[in-house]
């Protein structure tokens, strides 16, 4: 008896219970449930076809195309350089270290349109480089590669700030015990380190992705929305979105839904697999 | 050299070191660095005209005003989603623990999109505003809209892990001593999260005013009245007027530094205070 009043007072009543649920979920539906049912809703309006003619037409399949070129090149980059910095850093001790953690995390504090505005000063035809760059008649900004860096930018601690929690939790005695037993530095990493950091690799690499191709701000100011050419998926649907063809910008919108959907599938079974195989998850976003 | 680095068995220093600065100079620090050097040719007077202009001043409060909104409302009803996640069950909670990040994974764009669709006038949810004479979309309420979305997980991912780590045997004491409930969570639940929730809050904020791509759908862009910092910025950039985004860029790069610097201030304070 004295067990169960005292379970009873340290939870709310039934009515305060139900109307916290119902706030939450509310709350929830309404800005998250709601306009991810309208994004498909919005796209399927005026029927399959249509839907089906808005994703194979050439502006759209370039941008699918562009947007999976850029991922595929941002991604990789940011997980050379997520493994190098968080080897260095995890496994190393050396002077400055805070501030180079500080300085990795610097993109995530700056608006993406700062980012682009960025390589626009260095790169664009008034910038630092432009001249030179103009006379070799090579072309960075409103053009690929300027899409790809700003890419990059916006997208370069995710993969290390998941990683350098992850590796200096685990310490260095594996490697210290492998290398003393003669193996190589690569056999070492690919043997003991790769296999301790996997879900946390994967963790980081999916988030990369999701935002690599889901990018807008940045890769809006370096573009120049030349169309079929330097659109990506999500430049793809603010023009047709802005010329009101509102079945083409939500039939693009719902394929990176899709892929918002996916990543979260992904991320949650990542966690699940993390959990349980007692690898820790810095879980930063 | 072996005053910069402790001594390791370790192979591969060198080369990891090396990469990482390079690869961080040529993406992240060079393209900043010209930043600053730009505006310096402007000189700080010409720096200050520009950022004190009137539509910068009025598009910095738009921006402020809206962040700020949209973080109260965020940590108000990311207390409770993080509340009724850790302590209640229902079906289908995994599922809506896992959507909780859908704005971290959602292309900002395809937000904007479809929140201006429901809250325009003729929309699901702004029809039945429009018949109280509320309209959301193309004004500041839209930016607050929007802004709430994006910043919707971070309070709950910040409070929840607390939550998960207020001690049962606490709430017990303070129950068995003659605590209500309401008092059990005001004065010992409540302290517990509170810095926490300042972290998710300001994690919200800081990431509200930089934010561009949700906003301009459903901003109307109203220069004076729903014109946020970025499109100003975007909007300098088109009328070819360089010096004056970048010295925009630059306050906006300042004020983002000053929260970041008070974020991991507010952490190292709630981690000194969680060690307590």
């Amino acid at each position: 008896m004295a067990t169960q009043q005292r379970r009873i007072s340290t939870r709310e009543s039934k009515g305060i219970t139900l109307l916290l649920i119902g706030i939450a979920l509310g709350y929830l539906f309404l800005f998250l449930g709601l306009p991810l049912i309208a994004v498909f809703v919005e796209a399927l309006s005026k029927g399959w076809d249509l839907y089906w003619q808005a994703l194979v037409e050439p502006d759209a399949l370039s941008a699918v195309r562009l947007t999976l070129l850029v991922a595929a090149i941002a991604v990789p980059a940011n997980l050379v350089f997520g493994i190098a910095a968080s080897w260095a850093i995890a496994k190393f001790e050396f002077k400055g270290k805070s501030l180079l953690i500080t300085f990795i995390d610097l993109p995530f504090a700056v608006s993406p349109v700062v980012s682009g505005l960025i390589y626009v000063l260095l790169f664009g035809a008034q910038g630092w480089l432009g001249p030179w760059l103009q006379a070799h008649d090579i072309k960075l900004i409103f053009a690929v590669p300027g899409i790809v860096l700003a890419t990059i930018f916006v997208t370069f601690p995710f993969i290390a700030r998941e990683l350098i929690p992850l590796m200096q939790a685990q310490g260095k005695e594996e490697e210290e015990a492998a290398v003393s037993l003669g193996a190589t530095g690569w056999q070492t990493f690919w043997r003991v380190t790769l296999p301790n950091i996997k879900w946390g690799l994967l963790y980081g690499v999916i988030l990369c992705n999701a935002r690599a191709m889901g990018e807008f701000g940045a890769v809006s100011v370096v573009s120049g929305h030349i169309r079929g050419m330097t659109t990506t998926m999500p430049l793809h649907v603010e023009i047709t979105y802005n010329e009101y063809n509102f079945v083409a910008a939500f039939a693009v919108a719902s394929l990176l839904a899709l892929l918002a959907l996916v990543t979260l599938g992904i991320k949650s079974l990542v966690e699940w697999q993390a959990k349980r195989s007692g690898e820790p998850l810095h879980g930063a976003h | 050299m072996s005053s910069f680095k402790a001594h390791s068995v370790l192979p591969g220093f060198n080369l990891a070191l090396g990469f990482t600065l390079l690869y961080l100079s040529l993406i992240v620090l060079i393209p900043l660095s010209a930043l600053f050097v730009n505006t310096a040719s402007l000189g700080f007077g010409g720096f200050w005209d520009v950022v004190t202009g009137d539509r910068v001043l009025a598009s910095l409060k738009v921006t402020f005003l809206t962040s700020f909104a949209a973080a109260v409302a965020n940590a108000f009803f990311g207390l409770v989603v993080a509340w009724v996640l850790v302590r209640y069950s229902f079906p289908g909670k995994r599922i809506i623990d896992a959507l909780v990040d859908l704005p971290f994974a959602l292309p900002t764009a395809v937000a904007g999109i479809v929140l201006a669709t429901l809250y325009a006038p003729n929309g699901w949810l702004g029809q039945y505003f429009a018949e109280l004479g509320i309209k959301i979309a193309y004004t500041p309420l839209g930016i607050v809209v929007a802004l709430t979305f994006i910043g919707l997980p971070f309070v709950v991912r910040t409070v929840q892990p607390v939550l998960e780590d207020v001690e049962a045997e606490v709430e017990e004491a303070a129950a068995s001593l003659g605590a209500g409930r309401w008092d059990v969570f005001r004065r010992v639940i409540f302290p517990a999260v509170a810095p926490a929730l300042l972290t998710g809050f300001s994690l919200a904020f800081a990431r509200a005013i930089g934010e561009y791509g949700s906003v301009i759908f459903i901003a109307g862009n109203m220069p004076y009245i729903s014109e946020i910092t970025p499109l100003l910025i975007i909007a300098k950039l088109e009328q070819y007027d360089y010096a004056g985004a970048t010295a925009i860029a630059l306050a906006m790069l300042l004020i983002s530094f000053a929260l970041l610097l008070a974020i991991n201030g507010l952490q190292w304070w709630s981690s000194r205070r969680g060690a307590r």
